[in-house]
């Protein structure tokens, strides 16, 4: 058992976690925001490789990202920023991004700069089950890397149980039918339902939470909740990240 | 298709597939599920048959120009997808899709537009069936492609400006996708060529074959034979060209040739040849190539067509590109230019900057004197009039 899956599982209801996009504001903003969300109550950080077209986010994380290319961001920059960080960081953290950002640095090269750069989970939203188990997983195995998968209100429940067997850390259950960021409430009847199929993995909510009420329904609802779009707003809208992200996780998670 | 479809699950050789976040699986696996179906039902034939026949004025004509044909010392022939209503190929795709999704439940409709055309022939399928259309078109593009957006309006289609990325076709088609994950219940993604997640590219092919398909009954009235040794068209995403292909891949006679923009050049970094200048990656859920830098960004390419302006290509055509089933060349901005004027001033027909392209190709092939050659004329030229009045008056 890695360090995520022992956070998750001693945190049992009330997981926090926020997602934050590298390089920016800055391309320096990566290694500073990390150095000060360690301090926080944070339970483990996710962090998004800059894409030109992240089809499943928002305005908010697509700005972001726009914004952190412009800066020069790249994701061979962003393996040396935690090469850099990784023995400060006591929190988990993850890698989130699009597979077109995975295949151009190369599948084996990829697995291998997480390793060494202490990343042991990543969330690739597009990265099919089948294609992770028929060209990904002998490599990701090989260098301790896991895949956290996402599930809708809409997934079925024979697919949830096959995602379910090949998970190791949690399951990323997303709020609705919706796109990160979106106003739409969560779906808790639908999710309700998951609960009640008694996984084997956490269920950890995300998109569209924004505040201490929706974390508080999520950590009813599962194990708790991811925060992004709302997140970088804030960190948009800040002239003093190590007084204002404290403040933040502050009034979600005391 | 022939010996073009390798794996079951929707792959050309190693391009294709579906690489889309689990918001989506639920509405493309039910397209994956149905569409075969569907479309064989006879409900549908017979009503798509009918309104390509009646509404579109298909089929179209396989004019003989002798003009061309005597410059270019082969047998020419000019497929008239540009006397389609609408203007171009892409009404085909629309109705066949629009009718689809009637047929799968779902009242709205959600399309990206480059040019314009694809959102015009979608804004015209939904007005002629009765479903509500929302079209997204780069802010680039609505600026450049004016009287298209105006159409579309006048057809009742609300049509969105998208302010993500670079404001082009791209990002029209991520935000199209993005509306189409918070609008999953009751609307179907009509995407305009053979890109996108299985079964897209497949969906898209089988609509637009019909153009193979009246091809080669045409050539064997007027030739005696069905399969011509050439048969060019121009590539963005590629659907025209897949659907001039069609019923020609496995020939052993035909020769099929594919036009990509190559903008100001193919080193110039102002070009949209993305065979070229692309590697393989995944762009909107497909494998294919793609025009990116190393770390993998998609980059922004460059034609003086908005309709071959696409950074990517259709999983069909990378795969006939690598297993040398077709061949593809890259034509200048300046090429294209020329060969329209060459069009208009022989032929009478002012044909679409898009569809200039495959005309360009013309001086660099090498014919035999009995060769006969079939250009596609995927649309006509009245949106490009600015442009021509600028450059080739």
């Amino acid at each position: 058992m890695n360090t995520l899956q022992q956070t998750i599982l001693n945190n049992k209801n009330n997981n926090l976690s926020v997602f934050f996009t590298a390089g920016f504001p800055t391309m320096e903003s990566t290694k500073e925001i990390l150095g000060i969300l360690n301090t926080t109550n944070v339970d483990f950080i996710e962090i998004g490789i800059p894409f030109s077209d992240p089809l499943a986010d928002g305005p908010v994380i697509q700005h972001s990202s726009t914004i952190a290319l412009n800066n020069g961001m790249t994701l061979e920059l962003l393996f040396a920023q935690l090469k850099e960080v990784k023995d400060k960081i006591t929190k988990p953290y993850l890698l989130m991004g699009y597979l077109n950002s995975l295949l151009a640095c190369g599948i084996e090269t990829f697995y291998r700069k997480c390793y060494e750069g202490g990343v042991h989970h990543i969330i690739i939203p597009d990265l099919p089950v089948n294609e992770y188990l028929e060209e990904h997983k002998f490599i990701a195995d090989k260098f301790e890397v896991s895949p956290v998968f996402l599930i809708t209100p809409s997934t079925s429940e024979a697919r949830i149980k096959e995602i379910d067997k090949i998970s190791k850390a949690f399951i990323y259950v997303v709020s609705g039918n919706t796109t990160t960021g979106n106003d739409s409430s969560i779906q808790t009847e639908a999710i309700k339902k998951i609960q009640d199929m008694k996984l084997r993995n956490p269920l950890i909510i995300g998109f569209g939470i924004k505040n201490k009420a929706d974390y508080s329904e999520a950590c009813k609802l599962g194990n708790g909740a991811i925060i992004g779009s709302a997140f970088i707003n804030m960190i948009s809208g800040s002239s003093d990240l190590q007084k204002d992200i404290p403040e933040f996780i502050g009034q979600i998670k005391s | 298709m022939k010996n073009t479809t390798q794996r079951s699950n929707g792959y050309y050789g190693k391009f294709g597939g579906a690489y889309i976040p689990e918001l989506l699986f639920n509405n493309v696996n039910k397209l994956q599920k149905n569409y075969e179906r569907i479309i064989r039902t006879k409900e549908f034939q017979t009503q798509f048959k009918t309104l390509l026949k009646d509404y579109v004025g298909r089929p179209t004509p396989l004019y003989f120009s002798e003009a061309l044909s005597s410059k270019y010392k082969a047998k020419i022939f000019l497929k008239r997808e540009d006397l389609n209503h609408t203007g171009a190929h892409k009404i085909n795709n629309a109705l066949g899709q629009a009718l689809l999704a009637k047929m799968m439940g779902k009242q709205k409709i959600v399309a990206e537009t480059g040019a314009g055309q694809h959102g015009v022939a979608v804004a015209t399928a939904c007005t002629l069936l009765g479903l509500s259309c929302v079209v997204f078109m780069g802010e680039t593009d609505i600026a450049r492609q004016a009287p298209n957006v105006a159409r579309m309006k006048m057809l009742g289609t609300t049509v969105i400006p998208s302010l993500s990325g670079t404001k082009t076709l791209k990002d029209a088609t991520n935000d199209a996708i993005r509306y189409w994950i918070n609008h999953a219940d009751d609307t179907h993604y009509i995407i305009g060529s053979v890109v996108g997640p299985h079964p897209y590219p497949d969906i898209v092919a089988k609509f637009q074959s019909v153009i193979s398909k009246e091809i080669k009954i045409q050539l064997k009235k007027q030739t005696g034979d069905a399969e011509p040794d050439y048969v060019i068209a121009c590539v963005g995403g590629g659907s025209n060209a897949a659907g001039a292909f069609y019923h020609f891949l496995g020939s052993k006679k035909t020769k099929l040739i594919g036009a990509e923009a190559a903008g100001m050049g193919i080193h110039s970094h102002e070009t949209a040849a993305t065979l070229m200048v692309g590697s393989v990656g995944i762009i909107h859920g497909s494998k294919t190539y793609l025009m990116q830098n190393k770390d993998g960004q998609i980059t922004e390419p460059y034609s003086i067509s908005a309709g071959l302006d696409y950074p990517g290509i259709g999983p069909l055509h990378a795969y006939l590109h690598e297993t040398k089933q077709a061949t593809y060349y890259a034509v200048t901005d300046r090429e294209a230019l020329d060969a329209a004027k060459e069009l208009i001033h022989l032929d009478g027909i002012i044909p679409a900057l898009e569809s200039a392209h495959a005309f360009a190709l013309l001086p660099k092939m090498k014919f035999k004197p009995t060769d006969v050659v079939v250009i596609n004329l995927s649309g006509r030229g009245d949106k490009d009039m600015e442009t021509y009045l600028k450059f080739i008056l």
